[in-house]
Parts: structure tokens; sequence; C-alpha cells
């Protein structure tokens, strides 16, 4: 291979120059081997939907935080001494503030464009979590995380955690009033851990609360090891995205041995490459309109001052909701105290959020499916999971209402005791309604879809028969939409099948072969899902002549 | 008797009666002349009184009993001071139209002078804060960082960091301060209407308040500065989080529907 | 998560036999996939004018990106950074602010619609089917790396030498317990630094708006004051960690209206103090509703009734406020009786 290279250089030198472009091009793929790389990507395919452009918010709004992060690392001094504030804001003339409070109330007022960093920062933070949720409930109600992605559902379900607890340090950075009560809650919640919390509380803190470490110790953390993991899980997040190749859903010539779409280059080049300066764009509008974390209004952090509404950022609202709705247990014994009242809502906090990220791993040990997926699901086709998928957004819901259950007082005129008892209810009842609900729906619009597929679509022409009768015609489908609507796989449930052998001997079934047939009748069996239109019920119907 | 007369041709006799007699005209002036003004002060005083007893009577007296004694759906009015009459009642909230768990502001239905009769007959009742002077609660001057340090201290717990109020216990709650004039801020402080706990000047001194005062107008009414942009009400993370996900997310949505959306076929001829 | 009692014939069927299949089946089956539609053209592919129209659309945002960038240079020029205005509807705003992110946020989003303007009407918007490969190795493939890893396991000894594998594992185990080590000096050991406060007998009660000494006679029945002890300032390096602990609420209730007996002996003629820090996770309580006498936890709504032993009557908070024994000096002065009898703030395992 080396003895060619060394024949054509020069050949290739001796005659027509070859263009800079492509002798830069030569020069990289010598030592990084591009061409190869270039030939498997640069016309790669992307199916078009606007919902597959979720995870690109995210991405965009993650580099917008670093590139707005870094330029306010300039600035910022991440220390808790106390100085007396003598900037250009007269309300907070001669307030002991610490420094990092000081150097945040300098960059918002005193540097010429540091308010809008600060607050294209934090908004593009809010949206980046948001985009993430709503980017995993994409991929989940359409069962984007079959094999072979489930490895990148983890990833990404990792990301969001990560992405929550990254946002929290930082919302924490200016020593304010509102993000300092929220340091003293998480400590408070670390000291009901059971045996160590008071050695974890005195460790994160560097002794008692709040002391003067925690601001630096979290600056290291929120700049430093979370983005840093992150950006590790996210470049392992799209390699995948670019190995397994994007899902796209059922329809004409789409199969689950094929892609779809544009290529890379130039179509998907030009429209994510865009993508990425719209959504810039439109987090640099939002910061120009709305104020974000205005410190100057909320004041510096005093250990024995509050203002009500004490409020995290809305991605840690639901953790705030579980703490709030929490009845006060707390057991005494043995000269010791287990303070259950904060300890169980610590626990149910990351169990909501496994509850969503195992999901994947007990739907596939449900149906037993080992095979690849790359056909999308209808929501309505897989009732179950878009059931379970809705209880458990309910779920998530009635704890962020609980969470802000005092701006829900004020602004719809309610006792916030009675909204504390009705997120203590709702906590265990809505999720069910939701998930009988959601699936009776989903069940309703497989019927309909039944329908369509072999009586044809309302066309909304009334025709009046001969003997008076009047009917509404109804059109037949076209071969590509009765194709989409039957294109979805149907399971049949597992069955433990005979319990005694052809010779009467018994067989042993475990416990959890039992619980998988249960599940699995759940899922797939009679009256839970809709048995789709075979072609001999089509046949039989279109070839009458009486169909309407 | 007989001793005075025998001195009376003493050489200081004369200096004596000189200053008696001015001792007396002075005394006697003292006595009389502003007499005469108080007498008219306590009459007009006490027309006043009259007067809001008339207007009480009429107004008050079904909740708050006869004589101010208090009854089961109004609390005693003895030492409650004139100050507590004038906030409650040019606010609006008194007199009350329905129990609830909290009388809210409305259109005040009285005039100020009837208000000020009203004190008086209150006043008059037990003795308790008096309505302040406009130099008691004129914010001008004041130190308006101090105030804020005051505000976090005393107010912000119940009323928000920048005064646009919060909730209370079973539907109670602390109002906005956004359009509450200087007056009435004053005298809540001063006499802790309904569930507001009061802050006399025993512990917090009339600068303070005025400070306080000072604070809220640069933070919370018309002329406060909002450098960042809109507010969202004041109300911190969560108003921030709705509005990140509907006009953050939604419009960030919009846009991806547009970018992904098919662009328009010719149309077959 | 094993599927071998999964029967096959239970597995929905494969969607597709293949692409040349699918067009043979036709006739048969009335769903079958009809293959890709042929493409259709846009305006722009047909009409050469239209095509010139987009052309000029994108190149106008792109244009327009560029003015907006020059305006964004002459607002931080021209703006100082405290110059306010008011625009509807967003109130008193910075000038500055606003200025940069409406031209930078127009600056960016033009880049962006051109670019996408451009995908869409000009760049060919013919579909194309890209196949996809199994991920999974060929059984060949496995059988190979599966050797290839036998003879280098074997290589290595590893199985066989098991005094070797044994102690590495045991010096792989141990290493990472240096880094825990390190980690110890990052604070001091809890010992008793929650039970105790600054208070101390005879510590005056020092009104926190003042800086003075509280006097009974300050405190009026309804009123609200909130103190420290005597000696700790502001400008004290420990102040924020001290507060934290010793922060205090002084109310006076009507002594017949305090149901609780200890609570009435603790306090001087109504006046009751309690530590301002909540038990539930540390918030500073203090929303007191003078007429129910009920103190409210903005955090987390915790409940406590200060007539009562400041008991918990809602809320998640787990115990009572703990108060703190008062009384007054020889020159009339409200003091401390001692320190608080119960640890302040959130409880913890220790606590008891």
């Amino acid at each position: 291979m080396s003895t060619e290279e060394t024949k054509t250089a020069p050949a290739a030198d001796s005659g027509r120059k070859a263009p800079a472009g492509e002798r830069v091009a030569d020069w990289a793929d010598g030592r990084l081997g591009i061409y190869g790389l270039a030939k498997a990507n640069m016309r790669k395919i992307f199916p078009d939907h606007w919902s597959f452009m979720l995870g690109e918010i995210c991405l965009y709004s993650f580099i917008i935080i670093i590139l707005t992060g870094v330029y306010l690392t300039l600035f910022f001094h991440p220390s808790m001494n106390e100085v007396e504030y003598h900037g250009s804001y007269i309300p907070m003339q001669g307030q002991l503030v610490s420094e990092a409070f000081n150097s945040t109330m300098h960059i918002s007022f005193d540097v010429r464009g540091g308010l809008l960093i600060r607050q294209i920062h934090h908004w593009a933070a809010l949206i980046f979590v948001a985009a993430m949720l709503v980017h995993m409930m994409r991929v989940f109600f359409t069962g984007a995380f079959r094999k072979p992605r489930e490895v990148n559902w983890v990833f990404g379900f990792l990301l969001l955690v990560l992405g929550m607890f990254t946002g929290f340090t930082g919302y924490s950075l200016p020593d304010d009033l509102l993000s300092g009560t929220g340091v003293r809650f998480m400590q408070g919640a670390i000291l009901s851990v059971p045996v160590v919390g008071t050695y974890l509380s005195m460790f994160l803190f560097g002794g008692e609360f709040p002391g003067g470490d925690f601001v630096a110790r979290f600056y290291s953390i929120h700049i430093l090891l979370l983005p840093g993991i992150m950006l590790g899980l996210l470049v392992a997040h799209l390699i995948l995205v670019f190995y397994h190749k994007h899902t796209q859903f059922a329809g004409p010539g789409k199969t689950n041995k094929n892609v779809v779409g544009m290529p890379l280059l130039p179509v998907y080049m030009a429209k994510a490459g865009g993508f990425f300066f719209l959504v810039f764009g439109v987090i640099a509008v939002v910061a120009a309109v709305a104020s974000i974390n205005p410190i100057w209004a909320i004041g510096p952090y005093r250990p024995d001052m509050v203002g009500t509404g004490a409020q995290p950022d809305w991605y840690m609202g639901f953790s705030e909701g579980l703490i709030r709705v929490m009845p006060g247990w707390e057991i005494n014994l043995w000269g010791h105290t287990l303070v259950l009242g904060v300890f169980i809502p610590l626990i149910i906090f990351p169990l909501v959020l496994v509850s969503i990220a195992v999901y994947p791993f007990i739907e596939s040990w449900v149906t037993g499916d080992k095979r690849e997926h790359h056909i999308l699901d209808r929501p309505r086709n897989a009732p179950t999971r878009t059931a379970f998928g809705v209880a458990w957004l309910t779920w998530y819901f009635v704890l962020l209402v609980g969470g802000g259950n005092d701006i829900w007082a004020t602004h719809f005129n309610l006792s916030i005791n009675a909204i504390t008892w009705f997120v203590r209810i709702a906590f265990f009842v809505a999720p069910v309604l939701a998930f009988v609900a959601t699936k009776r729906i989903c069940l309703g619009l497989q019927r309909r879809d039944k329908d369509k597929v072999l009586h044809g679509r309302e066309s909304g022409i009334i025709k009046r028969l001969p003997h008076g009768e009047f009917i509404e015609v109804h059109e037949p489908l076209s071969q590509e939409d009765l194709h989409t609507l039957t294109a979805h796989e149907q399971y049949e449930p597992v069955a433990i099948g005979a319990t005694t052998d052809e010779n009467g001997v018994e067989r042993k079934v475990s416990a959890s072969q039992k619980l998988r047939a249960k599940l699995s009748e759940g899922y797939y069996g009679e009256d839970n899902q809709i048995p789709k239109p075979t072609a001999d019920e089509y046949k039989e119907i279109t070839s009458g002549h009486g169909h309407h | 008797m007989k001793k005075l007369s025998a001195r009376r041709r003493h050489p200081l006799a004369a200096v004596v009666v000189l200053l008696l007699a001015l001792a007396a005209t002075g005394g006697l002036y003292a006595a009389f002349a502003p007499a005469d003004k108080a007498q008219a002060e306590e009459t007009a005083q006490s027309l006043a009184i009259d007067e809001g007893k008339k207007l009480y009577s009429v107004g008050c007296s079904s909740c708050h009993g006869t004589g101010g004694q208090g009854g089961s759906d109004g609390p005693s009015l003895v030492g409650v001071g004139s100050a507590a009459v004038d906030f409650q009642v040019s606010t609006g909230r008194m007199p009350a139209q329905q129990p609830g768990a909290q009388v809210p502001k409305k259109k005040a239905i009285y005039s100020q002078a009837e208000i000020d009769q009203l004190s008086a007959y209150i006043a008059s009742l037990g003795a308790g804060p008096v309505t302040p002077t406009e130099k008691q609660y004129n914010p001008e001057g004041a130190d308006i960082g101090k105030g804020g340090e005051l505000f976090r201290n005393n107010c912000a717990q119940c009323h928000n960091f920048t005064g646009q109020g919060g909730a209370l216990t079973h539907g109670k709650y602390a109002p906005n301060l956004a359009d509450v004039s200087p007056k009435h801020i004053y005298e809540a402080m001063q006499t802790g209407p309904q569930n507001m706990p009061s802050f006399p000047d025993t512990t917090m001194p009339e600068q303070q308040k005025r400070d306080i005062i000072g604070y809220l107008q640069s933070v919370n009414s018309e002329k406060a500065d909002n450098p960042g942009g809109l507010t969202l009400g004041g109300l911190g993370p969560v108003s921030e989080g709705l509005f990140a996900w509907i006009f953050g997310l939604g419009a960030l949505i919009g846009v991806a529907v547009w970018v992904a959306a098919r662009t328009a076929k010719a149309r077959k001829s | 998560m094993s599927t071998q009692d999964i029967p096959e014939e239970n597995l929905p069927s494969e969607q597709d036999a293949g692409h040349a299949a699918v067009a043979e089946a036709d006739a048969k089956d009335p769903f079958a996939d009809p293959g890709l539609p042929p493409h259709e053209h846009r305006i722009q592919d047909i009409d050469e004018r239209a095509a010139k129209r987009s052309e000029r659309t994108v190149a106008l945002l792109f244009t327009l990106s560029m003015v907006a960038t020059v305006a964004f240079i002459a607002s931080f020029v021209a703006f100082p950074v405290d110059k306010i205005v008011y625009i509807f509807p967003f109130g008193r705003i910075s000038a500055l602010n606003f200025s940069l992110g409406l031209t930078l946020g127009i600056a960016l989003f033009c880049i962006g619609a051109g670019a996408v303007h451009w995908a869409r009407t000009l760049m060919s918007d013919v579909e194309i089917a890209d196949e996809r490969h199994p991920i999974e190795a060929t059984p060949e493939v496995k059988a190979k790396v599966m050797d290839d890893f036998r003879q280098g396991a074997k290589e290595s000894g590893f199985g066989r030498r098991k005094l070797i594998r044994n102690t590495m594992f045991g010096a792989l185990t141990l290493v990472p317990l240096s880094g825990l080590v390190l980690l110890r000096d990052l604070g001091p050991l809890p010992e008793d630094k929650l039970r105790h406060t600054l208070w101390s007998k005879g510590k005056l009660l020092v009104n926190q708006n003042t800086n003075e000494p509280l006097r009974p006679s300050d405190v009026r029945v309804g009123s609200l004051t909130f103190c420290k002890p005597e000696g700790l300032e502001e400008h004290d390096h420990d102040f924020q960690t001290q507060i934290a602990k010793a922060a205090l609420m002084v109310v006076r209730i009507k002594p017949d209206d305090i149901k609780d007996k200890q609570q009435r002996e603790w306090a001087h003629e109504g006046i009751v103090a309690y530590s301002k820090i909540c038990t539930h996770v540390g918030c500073p309580i203090s929303l007191y509703e003078q007429q129910t006498h009920h103190v409210l936890c903005p955090c987390h709504q915790s409940t406590f009734d200060l007539s009562d032993g400041a008991r918990v009557i809602f809320g998640p908070a787990g115990h009572a406020l703990p108060q703190l024994r008062i009384g007054v000096n020889e020159e009339g002065y409200l003091e401390a009786l001692g320190d608080f009898e119960e640890p302040v703030g959130p409880a913890f395992w220790e606590r008891g």
C-alpha cells in the first residue's frame, strides 16, 4: 500500500495540480483516513419528521450552554467571601453579599452584554432539559427504544439525569436567596439519610451549613465534572444514532431493512446546520425579552431569610412536589431518628425517573422479541405502552403541581392545604385513571383505523338511494394508506402452555414465567388490542356490492 | 394674717406682689386662653366621634358589636387605634361583604371625611396606633438598600422577594403590594391587619418603615426597572419554567415542524 | 430475559419479505407495500422563475443577518450599560440587553432560516432509500472472535495461574481506597456540632432590625420580631453558619391563649421565642398568622401552632419547633436562659 502511494503521489504532482481543498483532504486522509469515514457518512440518509428534530434541540441548546457558560466563567468568582456591594444597582447598595453574588451582579449590570449571556445561558438550560424530556417521550411513545437502541436509550436517560443535576448546581452558584434556599433543602435532605447523613453533609459543605465552600465545590462540579461526563455520553449517543441509522414511521416503500429520506450532504447539512442557528436565534430573542433568575430582585443568601414562592427550576419541580406532600413521619428508636418524612421522598425521587428508564427492558422481556426494530410504532398501536407512558407523565405532572402548590393557591384562589391533599390522593389515583383512559382511547383509535381500512374514509357525500334511503359514500383508501394503516405488528400473548407433558409429568412453571404470561395477556390478549384487518376480511367486504 | 399685715411695708413686698401678679396673670392666661382652643377642638372631636358612632352603628355594629366590643363575626375594636380603621376602611376591606378565609381589598365605600369620623370614634374606645402623617410614611430620602434587607428579613417570607404576594394556610394569602399606597403600607406594618403580624415602632422604628416603603417603590411599582425584560409576574422558577416550555420549546418545535415539513409540490397540470 | 420458551409463531411475522417480493405479492395482498411513491416536482424544480425567487429569499435572509450583526455592534457601542427604556409590553428594560438580544437573535435566526429555505426549495428533494445491515455479527465472525479470545486468554495463563489472578484482583480492589481516604479532609466530623447554637445563659435577644437588645415592653401581642444572639455581628466570618442555627422568632401571645404548659413556663409574660429554622429541611420559617398563631413554612408548607408548643399541624415536618427558654435580666432586657434543649433545624440520624 505504501509503495503504491509513493508511486502515485509524484505522478499527481507532475501531472495536473489537484485543487487546494482536495490536497488538504488527501493530507488528512493519509493520517486520519477521512475518505473511508466520509464514504459511509457523507450521503447518510435521514428521514424527515419534525419529532426527529427534538434531539437536535437538545444538542444545540447544550452547545449554546457551553459557549455562554465559558463566557460567564471569565467574569464569575466562585467564592463565598463576604463583600459590600457597591455596583450600579441602587436597591442593593451597601449590602453584605458573597463574591459569587457580587460578580453575578457585576455580570448583570456592569459587563456590556453580560446580562444577555447570563439570560441565554439560563433560558437555554431550562429549554435543554425540557427538550430532553420531550425527546425521550417521543422515543418512548414510538417504541424507538427497542432493539438495537436500548443502550442509546440508557445513554439518553443518563444525560437527562445529569442535565438536571448540572442545572441544579448551576442554579446554586450565584448564592442568591432563592438558590440558597434550594441548597438548604438539599442539605436537609442529605441529613435525613440514615447513619451517614450528617457525615455526608459535613463533607459536602466542608463543615456546617452553609460554610464557605459549597459555591467553589459546586462550581467545579457544574463546569467540569458533570458537563465532562455529559459530553462523553453525548458523543457516544450521537455515534450510536449514526451507527444504527435513524428509525422511520411506516409508509409506502419504508421497510424494516431500509431508511428513506434525504442525504446528509447537502440537505441535512443545511437543515441541521441551519437548525442550530434557528435554535440559538430563538433563545437569544427569549433572553432579550424575558428576565430569568433576576438575582437583584431576589437578594443575597442569608440562611435566616426566605421569600415565599421558593421553588427550584422546573426540572426539579417534581422532587419539590414529593417533599411537599409527604406526611411528616419521624421514628425515634434507640436514640436514633429515622426521618422518613424526608428520606422517603429522597428515595422516590430517583425511582420516579428509573421507572420510565427500565420500561424498555420490561417490555422486551414481556414480548420476548429479539429482532431489530427500525419501523416506529404509532402510539395507538401499542396501547399498554402508551397508557403506561401517559400514566407516568400524569404522575410527573401531579408532582409538578405539588411542587408549585403555593403558586396554584394564589393564582386560582385555592387553599394550599386542599391542593396538598389533592396531590396526596392524585399521586396514587391519577396515574391509574390516566392508564385506563389512555388504553381505551388507543383501542378506540385502533378500531377506527380498522374501520377505515375495511370501509374506506367518509367522503362527506350524501347519496339518496332509489328507495329513498340516504347513505354517505365511503371512498376506498389508496394502496399507500391501506399499507400504512396495516403495517404495524401484533403480538400474540405468551401462553404458559400445558403444565403437564404427554406422560402426565408435571412441568415446573416458575413464578417469573407466570408473571410474564399475565403481563403478556395484559398487553396483547383479547380486548387489549384490536386485531388488525386481514386481507380476507378486506376482500370479502370490498367484493360485496352492498358496502358503503 | 397679722404676720402678713406686719410685713406689708417690707421693702420687698412690692416685688413679691408684682411677682404674684405676674404669676397669676400668666397662670390665668395659661389656664384660660388655650382652654378655649382645646375646648373648641374637643367639641369638634366629640362631634366627629358622634358622627363616627352613627356611621359605626349603621355599617359596623352588626359584626363588631354596638360598642365595638366585638362579636362572633368580628373582633373587638377596642384599642385597635385610628390607623387600623383608616387602613381597613380606606382599602375597602371593611365593611366586609361576606365571611371567608380572608377579607379581600375592594373599592372603598366611605369618603375620607367619614373614615376620619369612624377612626375618631374607634380611637375613643381605647388608645392604639394613630393614623400616620405624611412625614411619617413619605419614603423620600429612604435608605433603599437597608429597606431591601429589612424587607427580606421581615416581609418577603409572606409577600415574596419583591412584594408580589404569596399563599398562607387554608386559602389565606399575603396580597401583592404593587399598587398599595405608602400610607397603607405604613398602617399595615403598624397595626397588623387580619393575620398579618404587626411591626410596632418599638421593634421597627419609623425610619425603617420608610426604608421598606422606599425599597418597595423601587422594585414593585410602575417606576421599577426590570433590566432583564418581562418579569413574568416576579414569581420565580414556576413562571420561568412555564415560559420556557410554552414560548421557548413551543417556538422551537414550531420551527422544527417547518424545517421537517415537505415543500409544497407543483400542481399536476 | 431469556426468550427461549417463546415459540417463533407467537412473534409477529416480519413486515417485509424484501423489495422484490413486494411487487409480486401485490396481486394477492391488498395491504402490500406499493413501494416508494414516484417523486413529485416542486414549483422550484420546474419553474426557473420560482427557483430564482427562492434564491433571492435565501440571499435576502443572509443579508438581513449581516445587517443585524452590524446593528448588534452598533448597539453595543451606542447604548450605555445602565440605559433603561420603556418598551411596551416589556416594561422599563435595559436598552442594551434588549437590542443586543434582538439583533443577535435576528442575525442567527436569519442564517438558519436561509439555510433551511435553501435546503427545502432548491436542493434535491428526491427521497433516497438506504439499506440497513444487521448489527449482529455473522456466525463466522463471532466464531473467529471467540477463538481469538480463547487463544489470548490461554496465552496469558490467566485461568491457570490463579495466584497472579487473585493478587491482581486484590491490588485492583485496594488501590481506589487511597482516593477515598483522600476525601476525608473535605470536612470535619459531625461530632455534636448540630446540637449547639450560639445561645447560652445570659445572652441578650438582639432585635435584628435595630441591632438593639429587646425589652419585654417592645414586644406587643400580634407583633413579630426576629432576633440574633448578643455578640453575633453581620461582619463576623462565621455569621452565616451561626445565624443558620441561632435565628430566633419572637412573638407575644396572651398567656391565657397558650395551651402548652411547658411553653408558658419557658415564656416571659407570654413572650415566646422559637427557632426560626424549620424542623423539616431547614427553611427559615416565619409566615406568622397573628390571629391563628400558626406559622407556615414557605418552602414546603409545614405548619406549626405557636400557641401549642409549636407542634406540627400540617405538612411534612416531623417534630415541633424548638423553644428557647427566656427571661429578663436586672436591666430589664430579654435574655436566654440557656441553649436550645434539642438540636434546631432538620432531623438527622443521631438526633435521637
